[in-house]
């Protein structure tokens, strides 16, 4: 049981889990129990069966797996099992361990004075010069430059050839401290900063996006469509299950005098949502395009019955593609084939009637992304109209904010007059609630 | 906070086989399924923390086999609930036998009368019958299914609880208890908690993501399709009819098959399959039209078969250093 193990040893158990939550494997404290109960059947001394316990107790999917054998790796490469941390020696002196070139002394009482200045506790990577200056002067450095200033005065020689070599050192410990700290920011500081990072990412506005942020812009982008998707398909469950039919099971009770042997259940009919997506990708709004087609390709995974539009000047179905063709090369295809051109929105309305019309009918819902900027094209507000008619509702998001609506080229304050909701919507979490609502519009209550 | 686990010793199993990691890697290939080692280690650890273990990998890898085999190595019944989508708890731990118990009261009625009849009033009547009541709700009309059964097997069992990733979510929820404590409860007749705590192994394709609280609960194992000399340990074991060379050159094959970009890799499942048929075939070496003919066996999607039969004299070609 855990509470046989030795301190020390649960101690490295549980930096190794803090050093796990960083690297973005989830460990709850029941898990870290586990662990610990794992660790009190297995032990320290056979690393191999270590690792794969921890695995089989912590990870919870391949890619945990991986992620743990990668930092059970990292964790363990240098420190002693079993804790020999005590063992440190204290206070010995830092110009001696150098002038015997002791690597091995210096190293522990590098690891030792870290623990001192809480290295271990470090969150963002801009801490890391403070700490590692901490770390050395925990091991004595104040005292070692002291030294050196005081025989580089001297007179002797001896004592400046000394004074020089000192200060060699110094600067190699400097270096070493570094790396020693910036080891331990891998290890533990992934956690803080991934968290602020994806906060400041899903509020900020596409167009601002930095392109050395775009890959975990799309990690971010897919994370909230996949917890979109699994929101949904519980609600989905949820309304299914049904009630006894009455009617249904006296009817069928007949056949046996009147005794109901068979039961007959209601069912909830449940309406399958069905929705169309029109996605401006012209030049005005290509920065935003992408995401906005990113999102389209991660909800199409979702919504079953979703129809995806792209358009600039003419419009065109992209729901082959999006189911084909991988989300990277999808989204080039697309922005290829039809990005970037000046827009039209009253041709693609048109379009988007010939080749779509007869399947907008109550149960659609549209949503159409762009900035509604038509250069000066014929509006064709009358299409508009048709559409919130025919359909369900009509959904606009708009990457512009609300003051620039109706000036310049822009018709957007007379399309949001058609429109169920008409809203800027320029970030991430903006577009995961209001496609959110749409489905669950969808939901009997 | 986490429930405590009871922390029995495991009395069911032969205890020799799960003394250690070793001799669970020597049992299990003792009855045909060669482990690795960090499978061999979820098992160790599920029989020594009383856990379930939760098996992912893509299909065919040998998820369900591991649980047949577990069965077998400890001699103990094998239980199996398959899940799918609607599968509740009346099909997945207990039904009322609804037509018996309605039998029952028809014939029973005619001798209610007599029975009640010499009751002095109403109240008295109304008592013995809530006595009868509560007859028709015992466990005489309990019908057990997969859970039940394995929490009321004496000496324990080994529970399958294949592709829970296709049964709903609500369904998951209902087998947190099950998997935590051990135990069910019937609102009609209270817990009924296990007579041994069976090992229990649930398996999942992935087709949705599970639950953490699910995950939670269990260890978890993730099977990977194997590396070359494990695969040639694995087809020796189960088609020992095959040649050692013609062994080696049809792994090869099949790894260097993994590295193509297709639709459907082909597991370990296939590749046993295979092996299979190239011994029915006689063959004796891997030539271009043998493989062809029989590529449908490894690959299940049209698009697969054609894309590498355009590859077949390269992949042929690649294993040249080893003459088969």
């Amino acid at each position: 049981m855990a509470t046989a193990q030795s301190e020390p040893a649960s101690r490295v158990l549980e930096d190794f889990i803090r050093a796990l939550r960083a690297s973005e494997v989830r460990v709850s404290p029941a898990e870290a129990i586990d662990a610990h109960r794992a660790l009190a059947e297995v032990g320290f001394s056979d690393r191999a069966l270590l690792k794969d316990a921890l695995a089989v107790t912590l990870a919870k999917d391949a890619e945990e797996v991986r992620r743990l054998d990668l930092c059970f790796d990292t964790f363990f490469a240098r420190r002693a099992l079993g804790g020999s941390e005590t063992a440190a020696p204290k206070g010995a002196d830092l110009e001696e361990m150098i002038a015997a070139d002791d690597r091995a002394a210096l190293a522990q009482a590098m690891e030792t004075a870290a623990g001192r200045a809480g290295a271990a506790g470090i969150q963002l990577s801009t801490q890391r010069g403070l700490l590692a200056r901490r770390t050395l002067d925990e091991m004595g450095l104040r005292g070692l430059e002291t030294r050196i200033a005081k025989l580089a005065e001297s007179d002797a020689a001896a004592d400046r050839a000394l004074a020089e070599r000192l200060s060699e050192a110094r600067t190699a410990l400097f270096a070493q401290a570094a790396e020693f700290v910036d080891r331990q920011a891998r290890l533990y500081a992934g956690e803080t900063g991934r968290w602020l990072r994806d906060r400041i990412l899903a509020t900020q506005a596409f167009t601002a996006v930095a392109d050395e942020d775009l890959r975990a812009m799309e990690a971010l982008t897919r994370r909230m469509a996949k917890r979109l998707a699994q929101r949904y398909a519980r609600r989905r469950h949820r309304a299914r299950v049904g009630k006894l039919d009455v009617r249904h099971t006296l009817r069928r009770s007949l056949a046996h005098d009147g005794v109901p042997f068979d039961l007959a259940w209601k069912r909830q009919k449940i309406e399958q949502p069905q929705i169309v997506v029109v996605c401006d990708v012209s030049r005005s709004v290509a920065a935003a395009a992408q995401f906005l087609l990113l999102f389209l390709y991660s909800l199409k995974e979702v919504v079953k019955r979703l129809d995806a539009f792209a358009f600039s000047d003419r419009l065109v179905g992209v729901n082959d593609l999006l189911d084909d063709e991988k989300v990277d090369d999808a989204i080039t295809l697309i922005l290829e084939r039809i990005g970037f051109r000046p827009t039209d929105y009253g041709r693609a309305l048109e379009d988007l009637f010939d080749q779509h019309g007869a399947r907008l009918d109550r149960r659609t819902t549209v949503i159409i992304l762009g900035d509604g900027r038509s250069n000066h094209a014929e509006p064709r507000l009358d299409l508009m109209r048709r559409l919130s008619e025919q359909t369900r509702s009509v959904i606009w998001l708009n990457p512009e904010p609300t003051t620039y609506w109706g000036q310049g080229d822009s018709k957007m304050d007379a399309y949001a007059r058609f429109c169920r909701v008409a809203k800027t919507c320029n970030t991430l979490e903006g577009l995961e609630r209001i496609v959110e609502d749409v489905l669950r519009t969808y939901l009997p209550r | 906070m986490p429930k405590a686990q009871p922390d029995l010793p495991l009395d069911h199993a032969p205890a020799t086989h799960l003394d250690s990691v070793e001799s669970i890697t020597a049992g299990l290939a003792e009855v045909g399924y060669i482990a690795s080692r960090r499978i061999a280690t979820a098992l160790y650890m599920a029989a020594h923390l009383q856990k379930p273990i939760l098996v992912e990998g893509v299909a065919g890898v040998g998820k369900t086999e591991l649980a047949l085999s577990t069965a077998r190595l400890l001699g103990l019944p094998l239980i199996r609930l398959q899940c799918y989508e609607g599968l509740d708890e009346s099909r997945a731990l207990y039904e009322w036998k609804y037509g018996k118990q309605l039998l029952y009261t028809q014939i029973l009625r005619d001798h209610l009368g007599p029975a009640l009849g010499d009751a002095p009033d109403l109240a008295s009547a109304m008592e013995r019958l809530e006595g009868a009541g509560d007859l028709f709700f015992s466990e005489r009309f309990l019908e057990p299914r997969p859970l039940l059964q394995a929490l009321r097997t004496e000496g324990g069992a080994v529970l399958l609880i294949d592709e829970i990733d296709k049964s709903d979510e609500a369904f998951e929820a209902f087998l947190l208890e099950m998997l935590s404590a051990f135990q069910v409860s019937i609102p009609e007749i209270g817990v009924i908690k296990a007579i041994t705590p069976p090992m229990v192994f649930l398996t999942s394709n992935n087709a949705r993501d599970l639950g953490d609280a699910l995950k939670r609960r269990c260890l978890h194992l993730h099977i990977p399709l194997p590396d070359q000399k494990l695969e040639e340990r694995i087809v020796a074991a189960r088609v020992p009819g095959l040649d050692g060379r013609l062994r080696i050159g049809l792994v090869t094959f099949v790894q260097n098959l993994r590295r193509l970009d297709l639709r459907k890799l082909p597991s370990i499942s296939e590749t046993v399959d295979w092996a299979r048929a190239l011994v029915l075939l006689q063959a004796r070496a891997l030539d271009p039209a043998l493989v062809r003919e029989t590529l449908n066996v490894l690959l299940k999607f049209e698009q697969d078969v054609v894309a590498v039969e355009g590859k077949l004299g390269e992949l042929l070609r690649s294993d040249g250093d080893r003459p088969v």
